[in-house]
């Protein structure tokens, strides 16, 4: 057992918070949340200093590295800032289906750009009429001879309108049985018909879409892996995606509770700092504790997960914990600004409109609960 | 002991929650988003009398009570929150003020058109460094000849920047000769006075549409006798007001809940969208019966509140607990019902994300949570 991040762990945390200091610039991320706006340029240098796609193989634009490092980058993303940190940490949602499970053609064609800061993953798997019963879709993929026609509506696509590889997961139409089976397209020309979802609570410079397939023609190399894999390589995604959000979860937690304590110790009323009134203090011992239990979790999650033991409760409870810890501590950094934590030009109000937004990452909280439940004491 | 409430009571509660539904409701989304004021529905309130419910009719009132002044903003609160906000600060603070200690030309002047909604009035308490400590604030008001003049600056005043503002009751310090002590005084300042300027409106979180904006006084000049009640005695007749304006809180956020409640509910009976299996068990059901036990204590508190201040009662520890337990109350029950309509809720056109970017509100204005245990706690030990 060791607790302690490795000097290269340490470096990487470093380097990705020297980065955010220095780039993440407050006003403009106020104008690119009111405006709804890609941070473009300070993903593009994230890129370039190697950010993004840390985790992917070093053929493909990556280092090799694994899961904890690529979080410990998003963590700091999202703790300098909620907003672009979400979106430089959701740049390659998505591409880690191609990672884990395309050929040697896929990984080459769609990872290689995203680390060079030329396109940016989507993964359409939610359907409004099933929810988050992943078992089955109502989007069909059809075989023809040279490949399946897709049919069907994705919601909530994450990053849908940006340019750059598609995963989507479809219900195989002309087997007997009840599979799944995933494909990656460009988004950019004749992809599926793309309409862009309005302003929402939180997380507004991440685009997010609507797609409509209709017996759109897919080629026979764009399946990802067999059919039929579907549905397990969905859970796995699920498995790392619930770690990458369970860490902005920690990031942003981090961030909230940054910004509060600053005030604590600068703000005055009674004739003293607000940092020194007890319940103040007790507020902020919470938070604190809360966060490092958060954190300790999400590690251990990710360090399971690049020993290739992955295990699922653990991941569950990571995602359910840091969700409910980020939107708690944002809340409560929030109170302690008082009334300036309503006004914009302070920070806190994006941090607390985002950590709402953590848990439709991956699997949302509520269901995390239940597999975790499942997991402990299953069906009887 | 009684908990009906009498037919005028249930008669404006009623009326109140048909407008709601009818003419705010589909409204209000666009309300938040544009950041426009509804000037509109707000003449229509007036004309409707719910500006002047606990006001002598002699006054522009209706001669109801303080249980019908309640029940009234939390019914329009459930529709939208921001115009509760204006009957709360509007008629029970400014309007109350001046009732209770105007003169007879002032209550002729200012009060009868609030009563009305005919004009909004605001009060001028907080300061840039006076916030939770609001006796540590520093605008000073300076007796010349037949006029004050006032030097200083005001923090998130609602209200005087709108069209038909009259006036902001602020509180200054002023100088009393006899011991050469400071004393706190409320002072009327009207929105045309020499001097005072409305400054910039700020870009909030939520509520966008309601006018909150920093005031400056410069050298800013009102007649002698705008001085409001007994000149030492200002800070503590503004206290006596928004003790009555914590009761207004307790209905604002319960209306607050009880419209995420009903969203939840409709939402949850109808199981769709694939929530099925979320639905069909025990948690949701089982949160659904926490917030409506809830609901029902936050609601049951501010009628207690109203009731006591009705009957002429000391009221003090009631007031705090409503204003504390609704706040805090809307805060978890909005947060809960944002889950409960994951992923879709988080969408602007789903009203429960408006509900929940705007209930933490009531924890900190009108005294944070903090401030009511600290009263609580003080009268408690007392």
């Amino acid at each position: 057992m060791d607790f302690g991040l490795s000097k290269e762990q340490e470096d990487i945390q470093r380097a990705a918070r020297d980065f955010t200091q220095g780039e993440f610039d407050p006003d403009l991320a106020l104008q690119l949340e009111k405006e709804c706006q890609y941070p473009i340029d300070i993903w593009k240098k994230a890129c370039k200093l190697g950010f993004i796609g840390i985790h992917f193989p070093e053929k493909y634009g990556g280092q090799e590295l694994g899961l904890l490092e690529n979080i410990l980058v998003v963590e700091e993303f999202c703790r300098q800032h909620s907003g672009i940190g979400m979106a430089l940490g959701l740049s390659d949602f998505g591409s880690e289906i191609i990672l884990r499970f395309g050929n040697d053609d896929q990984k080459e064609k769609y990872l290689y750009p995203i680390t060079k800061g030329e396109s940016i993953s989507s993964l359409a798997y939610f359907e409004k009429d099933q929810g988050y019963n992943f078992a089955s879709f109502k989007t069909t993929a059809t075989r023809t001879a040279n490949g399946y026609l897709v049919n069907g509506k994705k919601s909530f696509v994450v990053n849908g309108t940006l340019p750059g590889p598609l995963v989507v997961f479809c219900q195989m139409n002309n087997t007997k049985s009840d599979e799944q089976v995933a494909f990656v397209l460009e988004k950019n020309g004749d992809g599926p018909v793309v309409s862009m979802i309005g302003g929402r609570v939180g997380m507004n410079m991440v685009p997010m879409a609507d797609l409509s397939f209709t017996y759109f023609e897919v080629p026979h190399k764009s399946l990802i892996g067999d059919e039929g894999q579907g549905q397990s390589q969905l859970m796995n995604f699920s498995d790392e995606v619930n770690i990458e959000a369970a860490a902005m979860g920690v990031g942003i937690a981090q961030g909230a509770f940054d910004l509060a304590l600053s005030y604590a110790k600068q703000r005055e009323q009674f004739g003293q700092k607000i940092g020194s009134f007890e319940a103040i203090r007790d507020k902020l011992a919470d938070m604190a504790t809360r966060i490092e239990v958060a954190r300790l979790l999400t590690y251990k999650a990710a360090w399971t997960f690049d020993r290739n033991e992955a295990n699922r409760k653990l991941n569950y409870m990571a995602k359910l914990v840091s969700t409910e810890t980020a939107l708690e501590v944002a809340m409560d950094s929030l109170h302690i600004f008082g009334g300036y934590g309503y006004v914009s030009e302070y920070k806190i109000e994006q941090f607390y409109r985002d950590a709402s937004m953590v848990d439709i990452l991956g699997i949302p909280g509520e269901l995390d609960k239940s597999l975790i439940g499942d997991q402990i004491i299953g069906k009887i | 002991m009684d908990f009906h409430l009498s037919e005028k009571q249930k008669a404006i509660r009623d009326m109140a929650r048909k407008f709601a539904r009818e003419v705010v409701a589909p409204r209000a989304g666009e309300i938040e988003r544009t950041g426009e004021h509804p000037y509109d529905i707000l003449a229509q309130m007036g004309e409707l009398g719910m500006m002047g419910i606990p006001f002598p009719e002699k006054y522009g009132g209706g001669g109801g009570d303080w249980v019908s002044m309640h029940l009234c903003i939390e019914e329009i609160s459930r529709a939208d929150v921001l115009l509760g906000a204006i009957m709360d600060s509007n008629s029970s603070v400014v309007g109350q003020e001046l009732f209770v200690f105007g003169t007879e030309e002032q209550k002729q002047r200012w009060l009868i058109p609030i009563a009305q909604g005919k004009q909004l009035g605001a009060f001028g308490l907080t300061e840039p460094d006076a916030g939770s400590d609001a006796a540590a604030l520093k605008t000073t008001a300076v007796l010349d000849g037949e006029e004050w003049i006032i030097n200083g600056s005001k923090q998130f005043i609602t209200n005087i920047g709108l069209d038909n503002a009259s006036i902001v009751i602020i509180t200054a310090k002023t100088q009393i000769e006899t011991a050469g002590t400071t004393v706190i005084s409320a002072i009327i300042v009207p929105k045309d006075a020499p001097g005072f300027t409305v400054g910039k409106k700020y870009e909030k979180l939520a509520m966008r549409a309601s006018a909150t904006h920093e005031l400056f006084f410069d050298d800013c000049r009102v007649p002698k006798d705008y001085l409001l009640g007994d000149i030492k005695r200002g800070f503590a007749q503004h206290l006596a007001v928004l003790q009555t304006g914590r009761i207004n809180v307790g209905a604002i956020a319960t209306g607050l809940a009880q419209a995420c409640f009903d969203e939840a509910l409709t939402f949850v009976k109808q199981g769709s969208r694939g929530h099925q299996s979320l639905f069909k068990s025990q948690r949701i059901p089982f949160k659904l019966a926490d917030m409506a036990v809830s609901i029902e204590l936050s609601r049951n508190m501010y009628l207690k509140a109203a009731w006591l201040k009705d009957q002429g009662e000391e009221h003090t520890l009631e007031a705090h607990f409503a204003k504390l337990f609704a706040s805090e109350t809307a805060t978890k029950i909005a947060t809960e019902v944002l889950k409960i309509f994951s992923p879709y809720g988080y969408l602007e056109e789903y009203p429960i994300s408006r509900y929940f970017k705007v209930a933490k509100l009531w924890e900190i204005v009108e005294g944070t949570s903090e401030m009511q245990r600290l009263i609580i706690a003080r009268e408690l030990l007392m």
